[in-house]
């Protein structure tokens, strides 16, 4: 199948990337090439085999349900871009 | 005594137990070396300072009973450091200060090294050449204009031009072995589970793995047992008892079989590759290897499997760059979805973005049966070749890369052409293999050349023995010279 303009800007919208118009063309290219080299895939039939979901050969572990950490708010907040206090800000998401 | 520097990690080690060097003078060494490197570009960050400190701190008190006492080290970009700016190559990432330090180089700092600086790579480890950095192309030292590999192509560079005596990459489709074939430096990706991953930044969680790269197997053995071992920050983090690869490492492999998978030979690889490979082989099998022939079918479907499996989990990894709670924002953005998508578009550069788009399609509504599912499929197919080969063989060789280091610019307007590097690395990420690229010999332009030996999953002492005993009988020495200073 090959990918159009209109579904490439769907996809980005999904992805919360803004694409620029004038880049719209050669992205459509290039992964249209992409997608062409992927589905080689289809010459395989995979109709009696189970997907890998995990390359080690068991479950894996859960950590005990206990509070290992804490009082580091500071140190989560120190990276942010904005922030007020004790929360992250963001612009306004509600009139 | 002469230019300490150009020795192995190990000779160095010896170095400075017998007191011939102090840490104080060999860090001081290095860090003249990477100021007269700048053309290389290959670090992104540097902490001579606190480096120099850590040294002194090691004279005054010496204790050599760790594997890298008194040792500086340069590490790849994306393994977070307490305190030093991380950046993983992005401009996303480009003010991003970890509060906490990786379980890789917290391993390495326990056993006695510290951090020297932080070595430039694609962004997100995305990509084959370093051209995809946000902080500029790294320069391989071999020729002016050569690319270095790619993702780990400040690491591969700042090993071969002496600006580190050792270093560790990610390797998540060939991102250790790739660049260190282009430099004729060592690179091992090791089993998938054996380093824990946490506090790395996540490209591809199941194919993601980090390694070492270094001068010699010896080196690589030392570096490897420092670096892994079960963390339970991890939940994919093997938990066995850890090896003493360097103790153990032995040159004799009278008797072992070694698989050459017939499927690694492509259309219209280069000669070289194919009298590289032969070379390769004579030297194993005069060593009293014994070579067989295997075929692993689904080889050339690896790359369009690793091209959904990788993009698909990078998209869902790199969700997390919104712009909210750390990393760049856009000063753009009336209202918060614009605010995401402006920071995102900023922020990520073309190749990631692409790869972004890749996964987010492959993994949306109606087309994940036929994609990802698929992928998943094929996988499965990929990891039984190497299950039932293995049941006959202890390691198998192949060329580690379809060429030689190419030049800047050379690839970048052809994705699938760039893709086509990784062609004998991806399939072993897939299967969670171990595989180490070993220098093997030159081109005609005098461009080093690796093989790779894939091992069993967890056989990393077979491939390294494997490695010490080619490595003593290949004669290939790494002549750089250094032009850029």
């Amino acid at each position: 199948m090959s990918l159009d303009k209109e579904k490439i800007k769907h996809v980005a919208k999904l992805a919360r990337i803004s694409v620029d118009e004038a880049k719209v063309e050669s992205l459509t290219k290039d992964l249209n090439s992409i997608f062409k080299f992927i589905e080689q895939l289809n010459e395989l039939n995979t109709d009696k085999v189970e997907p890998l979901t995990s390359i080690l050969n068991q479950s894996l572990r859960s950590r005990k349900d206990e509070i290992s950490d804490g009082k580091i708010r500071e140190k989560i907040l120190k990276n942010s871009p904005k922030e007020n206090e004790e929360f992250f800000v963001v612009p306004k998401v509600v009139e | 005594m002469a230019d300490i520097t150009n020795q192995s990690l190990n000779d160095i080690i010896e170095n400075l137990k017998k007191k011939k060097v102090s840490s104080t003078d060999l860090t001081k060494a290095y860090i003249k070396n990477i100021e007269s490197a700048k053309k290389l570009n290959a670090f992104v960050t540097t902490t001579f300072d606190q480096a120099l400190d850590k040294a002194k701190q090691f004279d005054k008190k010496p204790n050599f009973d760790q594997l890298l006492p008194g040792i500086p080290l340069a590490v790849k970009d994306l393994f977070c450091t307490e305190n030093i700016k991380t950046t993983a190559g992005s401009n996303i990432l480009n003010n991003f200060i970890p509060s906490y330090e990786s379980t890789v180089t917290k391993n390495l700092w326990d056993n006695g090294s510290f951090l020297l600086g932080k070595l430039n790579c694609d962004e997100f480890a995305m990509g084959s050449s370093n051209e995809t950095s946000h902080y500029g192309n790294v320069i391989n030292p071999v020729g002016d204009q050569l690319v270095p590999g790619g993702s780990s192509g400040g690491s591969s560079s700042a090993l071969a031009a002496d600006l580190t005596p050792a270093t560790i990459g990610t390797d998540t489709g060939g991102s250790i072995r790739q660049p260190a074939s282009f430099t004729g430096t060592v690179g091992l990706k090791p089993t998938y589970g054996l380093c824990s991953r946490w506090g790395i930044v996540a490209f591809a969680s199941s194919l993601d793995q980090a390694g070492p790269m270094t001068k010699t197997i010896k080196d690589c053995a030392i570096m490897l047992e420092s670096m892994s071992g079960f963390d339970e920050k991890d939940s994919t983090s093997i938990n066995k008892k850890k090896e003493q690869y360097s103790k153990n490492l032995k040159d004799n492999i009278k008797g072992l079989k070694i698989g050459i998978p017939k499927e690694y030979r492509v259309d219209n690889m280069p000669k070289e590759i194919d009298e590289l490979w032969e070379k390769g082989k004579k030297i194993l099998k005069d060593l009293g290897a014994q070579l067989i022939d295997i075929s692993l079918p689904h080889t050339k479907y690896a790359l369009p499997t690793y091209y959904i499996v990788a993009p698909a989990e990078a998209s869902s990894n790199l969700a997390r760059y919104d712009g909210v709670r750390y990393g760049y924002r856009s000063k753009q953005g009336k209202d918060l979805i614009e605010m995401y998508e402006k920071t995102r578009s900023e922020g990520f550069g073309d190749e990631v973005k692409r790869r972004i788009l890749i996964g987010t399609y492959v993994l949306s509504s109606g087309y994940y049966d036929a994609y990802y599912l698929k992928a998943q499929k094929v996988r499965q197919l990929i990891k039984k070749d190497f299950d039932d080969s293995f049941t006959k063989i202890d390691a198998i060789l192949t060329p580690s890369t379809p060429s030689s280091a190419f030049k800047i610019g050379e690839k970048t307007n052809d994705p699938v052409s760039m893709y086509l590097n990784d062609i004998f690395t991806v399939p072993v990420n897939l299967a969670g293999l171990p595989a180490l690229s070993l220098p093997a010999g030159v081109d005609k332009k005098g461009f080093p050349l690796g093989l790779q030996l894939i091992g069993k999953a967890l056989d990393e002492q077979k491939i390294l023995n494997i490695g010490y005993a080619f490595e003593k009988n290949c004669g290939f020495k790494n002549e750089i010279k250094k032009w850029w200073s």
